[in-house]
């Protein structure tokens, strides 16, 4: 049986209203081991070594958080920078990710119209994402379909289950 | 003579003459000698008896080589061993070769020449040391070359001594031969045993009873008990003490006993110095002043020469050789003992003044010491100029000097030390420092609040220096006197309490930290995790809670001591200031998600 990470990034979990629900509906799945590394490190401490085993035990890896400015937050970012390392997910012949699923599961506050041509936004999402998918390509990992959520903040109950939903099916889950 | 009558005319001399001639920018050395030439037979004649005086002055000089064994732990000593030998020889020989060709032409037999080379090729151990130190040259590579040779020299002059009666032919001498050998092995044993496995533990035991004037009456005891030893068996004092002294290097009293022999050692050198000054005969440079002064600037210069010329197959580097040979060209003060032996055994005919015109070329050319190094500064423009990179003076590693090894102390000294910054560790509690010792940490005994105790942990080289004493009165006397004497030393220091927060940020120390600080805002922290605050939040609002905590304390640091009215209103104030920073932080917390990025405007 396969067996995912998700790497969870989001710093007031108490106060989300997307992430937490999807969060709560894949942690404790079986083969899962869930990382909510705001938690884990408040202090930006990263436990470099740990997390890296984390996903050399992994499949299938999940980048789970909220979109801060067109990006990941802050911590996820910080988290990319110590823990991807050179020799190690990337150069010099460094193959340890190599085959490994990649699932970015992301929300923004705008909802999909904002991130039309005329949009508030400007331009569509997908001018945002290519920085997350090359991430996971230079590690050599493999790219999936990736899980978007607009409209984050306007999101009614069965909108938020019907999400949780699909979030378990594409870790496997049934 | 009264013995306190003496003892005033010398501090006299002290007090008068070498403040004077180092305020000519002449050095201590030559305002002793001056001194000692006034109160001698020659001018003023105030003290009579200079020989038993000589002798013990010479304790001067025993302390100073303990010291500089102090300084020099086995290994080092151990990794000199090839420029002392080596250099050493090759010093003595070429010096003494051309010092004995000298006095050939001089019209002396062979075998004075000889003699009296090899006498003239020996350095003055206390001038050259002495010098190097005032001019800082002490732990450059010039200085350390200069010592290897000066240690040899050491040396070397116990058998010329003993070989003279055999030269001279004339009195058989008292050679015990393989007996006399023997004792002086024994001695050295002796020296060993009791430098490695005794002096420790009493030193510890000395220590715990915190009795200082008994600390240093040991250690006065210690280095006089080695003099009289190795005077016992006819080896030299000064290597005697110079031996114990590299025994105690690597121990954790090494500068508590420095400081304390520090003042014997000066007062005792200068009274050295006064001797060799009562020595020069003016009499008879009066009678015979081309003689004199023809033979001595022929000595000196053919002693710079030859230096120069050695200098670099001993390692010096090009732009120093010439500081090199200033250093040592002087005749030392064994050749005095030399000479003294040598006019028993040669059996001169009275009246013949060779030996004493020797004598006072040898203390003449001490006393030009000061001026060959002036004038080299002049001519190489050294003065004021501090020593090219290469050349820097070598620094022992610790820059920086942790004061007090408690709870505190240890985790930032362990903390450094994994952090590859090796650090200088002072406590008054030789227990603590014994625990310590095995890991391999600079740790001494003693208390930071004496200044001369900092100097000689190298306070005035350090970069920073870390107070992590408890006691409140005594850290902040320790920020007092350093300020006060190395102004330039940063401080980092830890505060038991905001009051002595206070007091140590109104010293001037920029860096302070309260001991349960951070520690007791972490435990906040837990708490808010144990009640459901995720963590990154818990932290966030300790931090809040630490940034206007600290600038609360940092606009009552004048209050602190008096507590006014205008404190308490002020401290109410802030209090209220930090319930209402709660509040707005709380409620910007809150406001998470209708304001701003959590609002959708399109709404
Ligand atoms: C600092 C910050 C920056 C944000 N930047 C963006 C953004 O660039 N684009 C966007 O669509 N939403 C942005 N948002 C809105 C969040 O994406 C949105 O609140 C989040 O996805 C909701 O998930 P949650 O309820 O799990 O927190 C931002 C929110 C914050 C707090």
């Amino acid at each position: 049986m396969s067996h995912t990470v998700v790497i969870y990034a989001h710093p007031y979990p108490d106060r989300s209203r997307a992430n937490r629900v999807l969060f709560d509906a894949v942690k404790s799945l079986p083969n899962v081991d869930a990382r909510p590394i705001c938690d884990l490190y408040p202090d930006f401490a990263i436990d470099v070594e740990a997390e890296q085993a984390a996903l050399l035990r992994a499949d299938l890896i999940v980048w789970q958080h909220p979109i801060y400015w067109y990006t990941v937050p802050a911590m996820l970012k910080l988290w990319w920078e110590k823990v991807l390392t050179h020799g190690w997910a990337y150069g010099d012949g460094a193959r340890v990710l190599s085959g490994k699923r990649c699932l970015w599961v992301t929300t923004t506050g705008g909802d999909a119209s904002a991130y039309d041509e005329g949009g508030m936004h400007a331009h569509p999402f997908s001018v945002y994402e290519p920085v997350v998918r090359q991430t996971a390509r230079f590690c050599h990992m493999h790219w999936l379909e990736p899980l978007i959520i607009h409209g984050a903040h306007r999101m009614n109950d069965e909108q938020r289950a019907a999400y949780a939903t699909l979030y378990r099916e594409r870790l496997g889950a049934r | 003579m009264p013995a306190l009558q003496q003892a005033f005319i010398y501090f006299a001399v002290a007090v008068v003459l070498v403040p004077l001639g180092s305020l000519l920018g002449l050095g201590s050395v030559l305002g002793y000698l001056i001194g000692g030439v006034l109160i001698g037979p020659a001018v003023l004649g105030l003290v009579k008896g200079g020989e038993s005086i000589a002798h013990f002055a010479e304790l001067g000089v025993v302390l100073m080589l303990f010291m500089i064994g102090l300084e020099l732990d086995l290994r080092r000593l151990w990794g000199m061993r090839r420029q002392v030998f080596g250099g050493g020889t090759l010093q003595f020989v070429a010096c003494g070769a051309a010092a004995a060709l000298l006095l050939l032409a001089f019209g002396l037999t062979l075998q004075m020449a000889v003699v009296g080379g090899l006498a003239l090729a020996l350095s003055s151990t206390a001038i050259a040391v002495q010098t190097m130190n005032e001019q800082h040259l002490d732990k450059t590579p010039v200085g350390r070359t200069a010592f290897s040779i000066l240690l040899f020299q050491d040396i070397a002059a116990i058998p010329l001594i003993a070989l003279i009666p055999i030269l001279g032919g004339a009195g058989g001498g008292h050679s015990e031969g393989g007996l006399g050998a023997l004792k002086g092995l024994g001695a050295i044993v002796g020296i060993i045993a009791v430098g490695r496995y005794l002096t420790r533990p009493i030193l510890r035991f000395i220590a715990k009873t915190g009795l200082r004037e008994v600390f240093t009456a040991f250690s006065l005891l210690l280095v006089l008990g080695i003099a009289e030893l190795m005077e016992m068996v006819e080896l030299s004092m000064g290597l005697g003490a110079f031996l114990a002294g590299v025994l105690l290097a690597s121990s954790e009293f090494r500068h508590a006993l420095e400081s304390d022999l520090q003042p014997f050692k000066g007062l005792l050198l200068g009274l050295f110095f006064i001797s060799v000054g009562m020595t020069i005969d003016l009499g008879l440079i009066a009678d015979e002043p081309v003689k004199v002064i023809g033979l001595t600037l022929a000595f000196l210069a053919l002693k710079l020469g030859t230096l120069r010329l050695i200098a670099g197959r001993l390692g010096v580097s090009t732009s120093q050789r010439w500081l090199f040979a200033a250093l040592i060209a002087q005749g030392g003060e064994f050749a005095f003992v030399v000479f003294k032996a040598a006019a028993e055994a040669f059996a001169l005919p009275p009246g013949d003044t060779t030996l004493s015109l020797l004598t006072v070329v040898v203390a003449l050319s001490m006393a030009m010491t000061p001026f060959i190094l002036i004038l080299h500064n002049r001519l190489f423009e050294r003065h004021g100029k501090k020593a090219s990179p290469e050349e820097a003076v070598e620094d022992e590693g610790a820059s920086v000097i942790i004061a007090g090894f408690g709870r505190v102390g240890q985790i930032i000294g362990r903390f450094l030390f994994a952090s590859g910054v090796k650090a200088t560790v002072l406590d008054r509690d030789p227990d603590q420092i014994k625990l310590l010792e095995p890991f391999g940490y600079r740790v001494f005994y003693g208390d930071a609040t004496r200044i001369d105790l900092l100097e000689a942990a190298g306070a005035a080289r350090a970069r920073l220096l870390i107070v992590a004493i408890d006691d409140p009165e005594s850290s902040e006397m320790v920020v007092e006197r350093v300020r006060e004497h190395f102004p330039n030393l940063e401080i980092i220091a830890r505060a038991r309490n905001v009051g002595h927060y206070a007091a140590l940020r109104r010293l001037g120390v920029k860096t302070v930290e309260r001991e349960t600080f951070e520690g007791s805002l972490v435990l906040g922290r837990k708490a808010l995790e144990a009640l459901g605050c995720p963590p990154f939040e818990a932290r966030e609002s300790a931090d809040a809670f630490r940034r206007s905590n600290v600038r609360t304390v940092e606009d009552l640091l004048t209050h602190w001591d008096d507590p006014d009215d205008e404190f308490v209103a002020l401290a109410n104030q802030a209090r209220r200031a930090l319930e209402e920073q709660f509040e707005i932080d709380r409620k910007s917390l809150e406001k998470r998600g209708i304001k701003g990025w959590h609002f959708d405007p399109e709404e």
